[in-house]
């Protein structure tokens, strides 16, 4: 899986360099998040840019990063989906649980004015 | 079932039990839809759904039913007829219960990694149906088409 990760004194962001993200990539992706919030990473957020196409399977790692975030009291958030990636978003009602910016840099952002508000 | 008729396309492919061709058989659903001259409101929509319904189906095959067994083979089957699209993905599981699956949680509190795929499929099409017998098992999916 091609991705890029970095970080920030605020989060981590995970760039998926991936054109899809199914059964064939998801586990992976599932291990790549889980681990960044296992090295201590409070906020993670996934830059979803690239991707044009996600599944059952690309969701189901998502949400396994978000109950991890949860558990952690950290948080997920993704960014930049369009086109089918926000359908399916859309069709699973994840669009409701998930908080999704339009980019990672404005989600990055508000980590920032989260933490100048306490 | 009514007879094939000369405009019909059909298109059968087998492949080997793999992950790795869902991408392949994604994308040739997605072909097919958007070069077909289809509106059902938008031919892109289609096209996506044809690619989601195709991967979720194989990925369920490949993972689950055939038990990613490289040794097994996926066949799948794509007609398209006038007024309806129809998949059949063939697997050579045990077979399991379509009404026994249920629908996925959808509050953020109780959010389950598994359980979307068939809701997926169930959601872009007209009609899902699981027909058990002793050359295997297969998943009918239908969608009635407009042509523009």
């Amino acid at each position: 899986m091609n991705f890029k990760t970095e970080t920030d004194e605020k989060g981590t962001i995970i760039r998926l360099c991936e054109e899809r993200l199914d059964a064939n990539n998801s586990e992976e992706f599932k291990k790549l998040l889980n681990l960044a919030f296992e090295k201590g990473a409070g906020n993670v957020i996934v830059d979803m840019k690239d991707v044009r196409f996600i599944d059952s399977s690309g969701l189901g790692a998502l949400v396994s990063g978000f109950k991890n975030a949860s558990t952690r009291h950290g948080t997920l958030k993704v960014a930049a989906i369009h086109g089918q990636v926000r359908s399916m978003f859309e069709l699973t009602r994840l669009h409701r649980a998930f908080d999704i910016y339009p980019s990672a840099e404005e989600a990055l952002e508000t980590l920032y004015a989260e933490k100048e508000e306490r | 079932m009514r007879k094939k008729r000369r405009d019909d396309i059909e298109l059968e492919m087998t492949l080997p039990n793999q992950t790795c061709y869902l991408k392949l058989i994604g994308r040739i659903g997605e072909e097919m839809a958007s070069g077909l001259g289809i509106s059902n409101g938008n031919g892109e929509e289609l096209a996506n759904s044809l690619s989601m319904v195709l991967t979720e189906a194989a990925s369920n095959v490949i993972r689950h039913a055939n038990e990613a067994d490289p040794e097994k083979k996926i066949r799948i089957k794509i007609r398209i007829t006038p007024d309806e699209l129809i998949v059949k993905v063939f697997d050579e599981g045990i077979g399991f219960n379509l009404d026994e699956v249920p629908e996925p949680e959808f509050e953020p509190e109780r959010l389950s990694e598994r359980g979307r795929g068939l809701f997926i499929i169930r959601s872009l099409m007209d009609s899902v149906s699981y027909i058990k017998n002793r050359e295997g098992n297969v998943l009918v999916m239908r969608k009635k088409l407009k042509h523009v």
